[in-house]
């Protein structure tokens, strides 16, 4: 900051960071991530409607939290790191490959960065796969997972609502409602809900405005919009 | 003592030690500003103010803020002056020298990913943060770098200490596909509540429309704060006011003679 200078607005001085909700669960044949559309820089919202689901291949994807340019940066280097791979394999990358590339960019940097991430996707060999890659850099492959600030708030709704074998329809819908209550509980986590869903038959994508989010306890309504929300 | 080589890290030790002493460093000229930019039906309008401050002084009151990267992208900088004005130019050389390599129009995001890798590298310390806008064969774009390097693409975007005040004029005011006179006179608009209710935003407004069809750069689109003070020297004299005493035509050709070279040959 300026020495005696005028007011300075802190989000000009602070990293841009993703107090997030990000979450990955797995169903019946394929795979469902969701994520809020909210970041931050200090107490300013940056973006009301960013995209933190990002694809790394055609079918497989991850979920960003912590700096926003951290895990954009990493994302393009694995982006790179797999598009080369794929054509000495001449085949779609595998999962594994996908979440292992981006764990050794996560921990081989883990002092330089801030990066909680999730890769997911679908490939031929052991059809939809979730992988967690926390702060520190470790690797776990589960059935769900969830990250992010607004994470805190719902392990145990997410412990008691998840279940195995679950259609595409009933994964959506616990992922919508797990993200659309951290999102009432966490200050750093809002805007909208997006999801996609990997599978064989390849990737689906849903967006719910921020005024079609479901009201939690307490809540009043959203108000009427002037113009209906573009979806 | 002559060094093997690597870094040396003796200043950086001075200065630590100098500044837990009270020695204050010299600091940078920043643009405490408001830029903006917004797409509308065939393409971007970009806006910004024009005051430049140095701590609490104003050190231009009328600069330019919307820098050029290539002949349909324009790039609007707040954060330090040199910086913003370094990033831009670097850019903008190394898409001419694509330009010429490809023959190809140069895209947005090819400008967006080369200033978010620079930014990136330098870790938050070049600091700049942009609002890039421009039209390439895919249509209209618009990205937000910040300082880390980090990127947004958003119908609407601000940045700069006049931000809060831009955005609120864009959240009240933006409608999709919006003709060009309601998308310049909205940015305007929320440049004109930067300046008008920002310290560090202040005098005059530039505009930039960036289409299909060209690129029309408004300089002093709204001059706000005009001159109190008309500079007196050097003095301005009037077309005519010293009278000619002698005048004399010489022909040159008739002392050059021109020879007519070789084409250089060139590899292909």
């Amino acid at each position: 900051m300026e020495p005696g200078g005028m007011a300075q607005h802190d989000f000009l001085s602070q990293p841009v960071s993703m107090g997030t909700t990000i979450m990955a669960a797995s169903y019946d044949g394929g795979v469902v991530m969701g994520a809020d559309s909210r970041t931050s820089t200090g107490t300013y919202i940056a973006n009301r409607a960013t995209d933190k689901i990002t694809p790394l291949t055609d079918s497989i994807y991850i979920c960003r939290s912590g700096s926003a340019a951290d895990t954009q940066n990493l994302s393009r280097y694995v982006q790179w790191f797999l598009e080369q791979h794929g054509m000495e394999l001449g085949d779609e990358p595998e999962v594994k490959t996908a979440a292992k590339l981006a764990q050794m960019m996560a921990y081989q940097n883990k002092n330089f960065l801030q990066a909680g991430l999730i890769v997911a996707g679908w490939d031929k060999h052991e059809g939809g796969s979730v992988y967690a890659i926390p702060l520190g850099g470790t690797l776990v492959k589960t059935p769900f997972t969830i990250g992010g600030s607004g994470s805190a708030y719902i392990y145990g709704l997410c412990d008691k609502l998840w279940r195995p074998n679950m259609t595409e329809e009933e994964c959506r819908a616990f992922v919508v409602k797990a993200v659309s209550h951290a999102m009432a509980r966490d200050g750093s986590s809002g805007g909208c809900i997006r999801t996609v869903t990997i599978s064989k038959d390849g990737v689906k994508r849903t967006f719910t405005p921020g005024d079609q989010v479901p009201v939690a306890a307490g809540e009043l309504p959203p108000p009427q919009r002037a113009v209906p929300a573009q979806v | 003592m002559a060094q093997a080589g690597g870094f040396s890290f003796d200043l950086c030790k001075r200065n630590e030690f100098l500044e837990a002493r009270g020695m204050k460093g010299p600091g940078f000229t920043k643009t405490g500003t408001t830029i903006a930019g917004v797409i509308f039906k065939d393409g971007v309008v970009l806006g910004a103010d024009t005051r430049s401050t140095a701590g609490t002084t104003v050190a231009d009151k009328n600069c330019e803020k919307i820098h050029y990267i290539a002949p349909n992208i324009y790039c609007c900088g707040a954060g330090t002056a040199a910086d913003t004005e370094n990033v831009t130019g670097m850019v903008a050389s190394q898409l001419e020298l694509h330009r010429y390599a490809t023959g190809t129009q140069s895209r947005v995001i090819t400008a967006m990913t080369l200033l978010k890798s620079h930014l990136f590298r330098y870790q938050g310390h070049v600091s700049a943060a942009l609002v890039l806008g421009g039209v390439d064969f895919r249509g209209p774009h618009l990205f937000t770098v910040y300082p880390h390097g980090s990127t947004d693409s958003l119908p609407f975007c601000t940045m700069g200490s006049g931000s809060l005040n831009a955005m609120a004029v864009f959240e009240a005011g933006y409608k999709d596909d919006m003709s060009k006179e309601e998308a310049m006179e909205l940015v305007a608009r929320a440049i004109r509540s930067g300046v008008m209710n920002d310290l560090g935003s202040g005098s005059n407004v530039d505009l930039c429309i960036i289409s299909k069809e060209g690129v029309e750069y408004k300089r002093n689109h709204e001059y706000l704060q005009g001159k109190t003070y008309e500079r007196q020297f050097p003095q301005r004299f009037a077309a005519g006011s010293v009278p000619v005493v002698r005048e004399r035509v010489y022909d040159i050709r008739k002392a050059v003679t021109v020879v007519e070279g070789e084409p250089m040959e060139m590899e292909s």
